[in-house]
């Protein structure tokens, strides 16, 4: 799980921010600015400062927001100078936007504020929908505006081509201040609370957040346009109000809530995707008359709100569809403040101590929660304070002096010189006294500081006196207890904080209660994994095992493992026609074999014309155990050397999804122990995955002619996980011998769809109401099987609901404001406006629902991608390079190239964006740093001057792609590059020397190819579309190219190997070189063995 | 191969290569030929020769046959040990395999307990489990368990499943998260050189400071001799399942993954063989 952030103001007005996964708050280092209020979403936090200016701050992130502008040059041809840009007077202007009736001169593009920046000067665009064009990318046509094609005609008597320079936000990481509203002519009205929510209204594309501020009048204000790519918005509009706002508070959906002068509460009423600033106030009476609502905040589907007796309320019956819930409950404790934040999980920030809580056991079935608990994490600053105490021992003079010294001068750094508050040392040796061992004598230098201090505070806060004393209590430092000395807080913001059920928070235990030593030695936490004794242990027991069993193999057991079953009732496909489910009995037993070796037979009985007979499978010959994507049955199917020839393996069906797990779970033990698979699979093991998103791991043999032999790793998802599978044949591998267990958790989101049927008719219009032949009302998108909201289940048992049903608008071909696609008839192609001739609509329905589940996967966070691919490798090969090069594609489509990826650190340090001028789909690095990319719009790139030294390269070289043929994945291995096509057909590049890397023509190799992984040595494996068997055909079967030399780098023909569902394929870690015997490759030379040759030094 | 959940694999299948000769004055009907066996070290003897029993007996007869026993170098082998300690014990650092005398007659009644069946065994080590969690948890966890589970532990040593033992025997080795161990540690240490059968005394895993005890401090408190360094040289060796873990080892590391499936750590003080 990625990790999140708390954020939070302390009464000094310094933000904080407080990690999912961490134990110790960060102090939010821009030390200028004091901050009132701050209100945060997963990538970026409002705020206001004591300056009551509106300030943002972005999240760094490592891809970059980056927006392209653009400019049309139009020019026409006349019989004198040929094309000019001397225009017609009806014409367009010679310098425009893409429709042709804005004027816009390249010089007159400005930035839109100091927080962006351009990323580099105008340059023409020479890519035409993939193809590339000659003559500096102009585009012809007969007159404007017109289909412009690429080639220049004899009736080509206009041209233009489009100009592009992207701007990039550069305030990122920092507190980017947002201009004021005010209106010289008024008053300045500055504001006074801000509250920032909204985010899912749209969908993630989109990336809209609503910001809300309060003014000091009162006066409620909306920021238009906040996005994720334009994070500033563009403006303030005024929202009416029926009266004074004092605070404000808008959740990530569309729940919007204020807070009167007068103690009642405002309710927003009619937010929604298409008008995110709802249109009308409803307002709701207050728990009890005398005592105000003073604060409110909200989530998803929950209200919390603080009266101004400080007691906590809850509001019963709020969501989406009655905003203003149904009534108040009155919950324990008494808070200055509470904040909703993700998931509807609450904080709050007590009267009494000021100190932060969080509100546990808040589930969907329980949003109330159970229980405030108190948040103790200490502040980072103290901790390294506390850390250091060893050299205060001798230095504590030194110290002392230090603290008295910046308390004078750092103290004016304020904007506001008569808040110059303590100064922040002081502040945290008066908060921190626990955490430091009591018997250092440097205590003492520490008491003569309150001395001082009391003077100070109470300068700072007159209207605070009791607070101010309370928070110089633990001065004293007669109670060194850590409860009794956190900071003092002010604000506090959950919505960037993702807490859910599994989470498990550091936050509640102080860590100045125990002494280091426990904390590090203490076994359940940290199972000292580098400890010397441990590793003797290990060491001496591998020795013992050696000693007292080497060569007495040969003995008998004293205890004979007996012979055991599993025995259940299953269906089995019938080898026969016809074809069909039949129930069978099956038994597995296990038994030990000869030598030693535990071994298990499957037997599946079964009754042909009363006669009872069966067939059976030595789980030893067993190669692969697949789960079968079936929406009718719970399936698998088992394949051995001689199925997978046959395309036929045993198909098998369990009545529950809990029953095919169980058998799964224990064939897949009995099949590793019988083949004696155990521990993490080699290096060069050939990775896969299923179209359910199992991982496969085959170890090569080394010949590997030798029949497939996937044998299941662990379930892992479908989806953006897909690619870690690719992951696996390097990062992943290394990932399971990193951590203490080796076992992270993983979780992935998925939107199940639907679709809404409607018909028109003449009398009613759209209605549900459909012709006999119609599809279903509710159906797939196929429009064949029946899919109500209410019969809809999640994928598998292991996914559930996060959400509820909502209409996807993101669809191909457009939606309208309801989210309707209009057709002629269905099926039919979809547009997203009605036309007389449409008949038929249909919208789609969308609900999330969430896996959790571990395995030996480390996630590398936060950024999910479709596709990634890791420079092929001999393994220890001489002078491996330090770092590995990755390139990896987004799931939005950003080109990324990972920094500090090695043998011991797999995961890497960072993303490094790689410009480009449109989304992206697939990318791979060859052995020699040469990398390929297609687009999206399938269009190939080969990226120039990649080298381990300039790990991203320098610039884009477009590729034209096979005639009339759209791109789609690429992989690059030694020197060869193969691409695959929309349509199935494989290519190669031809032509690729060391001084023209990037080769001449495409040539044809194969059609029926879905997924190609060209190996280390140019070695060449592709899941086929469709192979046909003795016994039937299956679709996903993993192929051998046959026959690559290098002299015929494309090979001769096809190996079938295991088939029926196989989705993805990397065989980018295999090295092993079929006929050289260690030794031999060893003392190979450079050109036999070009595999171990890895570097920038051939192409 | 880092993953502590190996040792306790590594413990539970280790196995001594044992072969088995019938006493010289045993009478035959033949000659009846030495067995040999690998005998699972945290096992019982009586438990896992039965093999053995058949194998001497098909070649004498009937009326020879008294309760069986087992005996190394004139030293009667308690049943009652396990295997593994009894090899640590008596013959660590003699040549493999192991070479144990078989016996039908004159059981020595001072020396070994009977061991008329396989119930013995099972309330033996059951005895030894309740006392262990006595000490560990106050007998709070052996408690909560079901009847059936405290036969699986059983069955798991008795078929030497590893995962059916553990799956239970995991419950007794938990200890509240607020606390850094067990109450106490449940241990034996036994030496060869004094009549006393065993050292076992209260021992916390942790110091009042809060520091983890280790090995060494054990020997420390409870048996200074065996650590004392005479001459500078030491004299004696620590052992358990064979191997010598370093006195540095946490104590309550110890427990958790090099007790014996009776749930003590049986430590053996054998002097260092002088070679």
């Amino acid at each position: 799980m990625p990790s999140s952030a708390l954020w939070a103001v302390d009464l000094f007005g310094r933000v904080c921010t407080l990690s999912t996964a961490a134990q110790h708050w960060e102090l939010c280092r821009d030390a200028q600015l004091e901050f009132k209020r701050v209100s945060a979403s997963a990538q970026c936090c409002w705020g206001i400062a004591c300056d009551n200016r509106v300030y943002v701050r972005v999240d760094a992130g490592d891809v970059p927001i980056r927006r392209r502008e653009e400019a049309y040059e139009n020019q026409r041809w006349n019989p004198v100078g040929g094309f000019c840009e001397t225009l017609l007077p009806s014409d367009r202007w010679p310098w425009s936007d893409v429709s042709g009736l804005q004027h816009r001169p390249l010089d007159g593009v400005a930035l839109p504020s100091p927080h962006w920046e351009w990323e580099s000067d105008w340059y023409v665009d020479e890519n035409f929908g993939g193809e590339p064009t000659e003559k500096g990318g102009w585009t012809y046509a007969i007159d404007f505006p017109a289909a412009y094609t690429r080639d220049k005609k004899w009736n080509s008597c206009v041209r233009r081509r489009r100009w592009i320079r992207y701007r990039r936000y550069k305030s990122r990481d920092t507190w980017a201040q947002i201009p004021s509203q005010d209106d010289p002519k008024q008053l300045p009205d500055p504001f006074n609370d801000l509250s920032v929510g909204g985010w899912e209204i749209t969908d993630e594309p989109v990336g809209h957040l609503s910001v809300w501020a309060v003014s000091l009048q009162g006066k409620v204000w909306y920021r238009e346009d906040v996005s994720h790519p334009n994070p500033e918005g563009s403006s303030w509009s005024l929202v009416d109000t029926p009266g004074e706002v004092v605070q404000i508070s808008c959740g990530p959906h569309d729940l919007l809530w204020a807070t009167l002068w007068e103690g009642q509460a405002l309710v927003r009423e009619g937010i929604s995707r298409n008008n995110p600033k709802g249109s009308s106030w409803s307002i709701v009476e207050p728990p009890t008359s005398e005592n105000g609502i003073m604060h409110v905040s909200v989530g998803v589907s929950v209200l919390w709100a603080v009266t101004k007796d400080r007691k906590v309320w809850f509001r019963r019956g709020v969501n989406s569809h009655n905003p203003c819930g149904t009534s108040w409950i009155e919950m324990v404790g008494e808070m200055m403040m509470v904040d909703v934040g993700l998931n509807d999980q609450v904080w709050g920030i007590s009267w009494a101590d000021r100190a932060l809580y969080f509100r546990q056991g808040v589930t969907q079935s329980e949003l109330s929660g159970k229980t405030w608990k108190a948040i103790v994490a200490s502040r980072e600053c103290d901790r390294s304070h506390s850390g250091s105490s060893s050299s205060l021992l001798s230095a504590g003079c030194f110290f002392g002096d230090e603290v008295r010294g910046s308390g004078e001068s750092c103290g004016p750094s304020d904007s506001e010189a008569e808040r110059p508050g303590p100064d922040p040392e002081r502040e945290l040796q008066a908060t921190s006294p626990a955490s430091t061992p009591a018997e250092l004598p440097w205590t003492n230098i520490d008491l003569k500081e309150p001395k001082r201090g009391p003077s100070h505070a109470a300068a700072s806060f007159p209207e605070a006196s009791d607070l101010s004393s309370l928070g110089l209590l633990p001065l004293g430092m007669e109670e060194p207890d850590g409860a009794e000395c956190h900071p003092l807080w002010a604000w506090v913001s959950g919505g960037g904080c993702a807490v859910e059920a599994h989470t498990v928070l550091k936050w509640f235990t102080a860590q100045s209660g125990l002494s280091p030593s426990v904390q590090t030695l203490s076994l359940s936490i940290t199972p000292a994994q580098t400890a010397a004794w441990r590793k003797q242990i290990f060491q001496q027991l591998t020795e013992r095992t050696k000693r007292e069993l080497e060569n007495f193999r040969h003995y008998e057991q004293a205890v004979e493992q007996s012979v055991w079953v599993k025995t259940g009732a299953l269906q089995w496909w019938c080898d026969w026609k016809p074809h069909r489910w039949v129930d069978v009995r099956v038994a597995l037993e296990r038994f030990t074999g000869q030598d030693g070796a535990r071994d298990s037979i499957l037997f599946v009985y079964y009754v042909v014309h009363e006669e009872k007979k069966y067939i059976h499978v030595f789980l030893n010959e067993v190669t692969a155990l697949v789960p079968v994507l079936n929406e009718a049955k719970h399936s698998f199917a088992l394949y051995t050397p001689e199925r997978t020839r046959q395309r036929w393996p045993v198909r098998l069906a369990a009545a529950t999804e809990q029953d095919m797990s169980d058998w799964l779970a224990l064939l897949n033990l009995s099949c590793c122990e019988s083949r004696r698979v155990h521990g993490r699979p080699s290096p060069q093991a050939i990775w896969s995955v299923t179209c359910k998103g199992d991982v496969f791991v085959s170890e090569p043999s080394p010949d590997l002619e030798a029949p497939e032999r996937p044998l299941p790793c662990d379930q892992i998802l479908h989806q953006s996980w897909a690619p870690t599978g690719k992951w696996g044949s390097r990062g992943c591998v290394r990932g399971l011998a990193g951590g203490p267990s080796g076992i992270y958790t993983q979780s992935d989101v998925k939107c199940v769809c639907i679709y809404e049927n409607q018909r028109w008719n003449p009398v009613t219009g759209y209605t549900s109401r459909g012709l006999p032949t119609d599809r279903y009302m509710w159906s797939d998108a196929t429009g064949l099987q029946e899919c109500t909201k209410a019969s809809t289940k999640p994928p598998s048992l292991q996914w559930t609901w996060v959400s509820d049903w909502f209409v996807d608008f993101s669809v191909p071909g457009g939606a309208d404001q309801e989210g309707w696609q209009y057709a002629s008839d269905f099926p039919a192609s979809y547009h997203g406006y009605k036309t007389m001739k449409d008949f038929v609509r249909r919208r789609c329905w969308a609900r999330k629902c969430k896996l959790v589940t571990s395995g030996p996967w480390l996630e590398v966070a936060p950024i999910a991608l479709t596709d990634v691919s890791i420079i092929p490798e001999a393994p220890g090969a001489p002078g491996s390079e330090p770092s590995i090069a990755l390139w990896a594609i987004s799931d939005k489509g950003d080109v990324l190239c990972r920094l500090g990826v090695s043998e011991l650190n797999p995961a890497g340090s960072s993303w490094l964006h790689v410009g480009t001028d449109q989304p992206f789909a697939s990318v791979s690095i060859g052995a020699c740093y040469q990398v390929w990319a297609v687009a999206r719009d399938g269009s190939a790139f080969y990226r120039g001057s990649v080298s381990p030294s300039k790990p991203a390269g320098d610039c884009w070289y477009l590729i034209p792609s096979p005639p009339k043929q759209r791109l789609k994945q690429v992989s690059v291995g030694h020197t060869a590059v193969f691409a695959l096509d929309e349509n199935g057909n494989m290519w190669y590049r031809q032509g690729v020397t060391p001084s023209y890397p990037q080769g001449s023509g495409w040539e044809h190799v194969s059609n029926n190819v879905r997924r190609v992984s060209v190996g280390p040595l140019d070695q060449v494996w592709v899941i086929a579309d469709k192979v046909q068997g003795s016994h039937g055909l299956s679709r996903g079967t993993v192929c051998h190219r046959t026959g690559v030399q290098p002299l015929e780098p494309k090979g001769l023909g096809w190996d079938y190997g295991i088939g029926g569902g196989w989705d993805h394929l990397s065989i980018r870690a295999n090295a092993t070189r079929a006929p050289r015997t260690p030794s031999q490759e060893r003392g190979s030379d450079v050109a036999a063995a070009p595999q171990e040759t890895p570097g920038p030094v051939c192409c | 191969m880092t993953d502590d959940k190996d040792v306790l694999r590594d413990v539970w299948f280790g196995r001594i290569p044992t072969c088995f000769t019938l006493y010289q004055d045993e009478i035959t009907e033949r000659e009846a030929e030495p067995y040999y066996l690998l005998l699972p070290r945290v096992s019982y003897l009586t438990l896992v020769t039965d093999k053995v029993k058949k194998h001497f007996q098909k070649v004498m007869r009937q009326e020879d046959i008294s309760e069986i026993w087992f005996e190394y170098e004139g030293t009667p082998l308690k049943w009652h040990y396990p295997i593994g300690l009894l090899f640590d014990l008596l013959a660590s650092s003699s040549a493999l395999p192991w070479n144990i005398t078989v016996h039908f007659k004159s059981f020595p009644e001072k020396d070994l307990l009977h061991c008329p069946s396989k119930d013995v065994i099972e309330a033996h080590f059951m005895s030894c489990v309740k006392e262990a969690d006595a000490l560990k948890h106050k007998s709070q966890v052996i408690n909560e368990m079901q009847k059936k589970d405290h036969k699986q532990l059983w069955m798991g040593l008795q078929n030497d499943r590893f995962d059916q033992f553990w799956a239970i025997n995991r419950k007794l080795m938990e200890y509240p998260a607020e606390e850094n161990g067990f109450r106490y540690i449940p241990f034996r240490i036994y030496q060869t050189t004094t009549e006393r059968p065993f050292i076992q005394k209260l021992f916390r895993p942790m110091a009042a400071d809060g520091q983890l005890h280790t090995l060494g401090d054990l020997l420390k408190e409870v048996c200074p001799s065996a650590i004392a360094p005479e001459d500078g040289e030491r004299k004696n060796q620590v052992m358990i399942h064979g191997i010598e873990p370093m006195l540095e080892t946490p104590l309550q590391w110890l427990s958790e993954h090099l007790s014996y499936p009776d749930n003590f750590l049986h430590i053996s003080i054998i002097p260092q063989p002088t070679d």
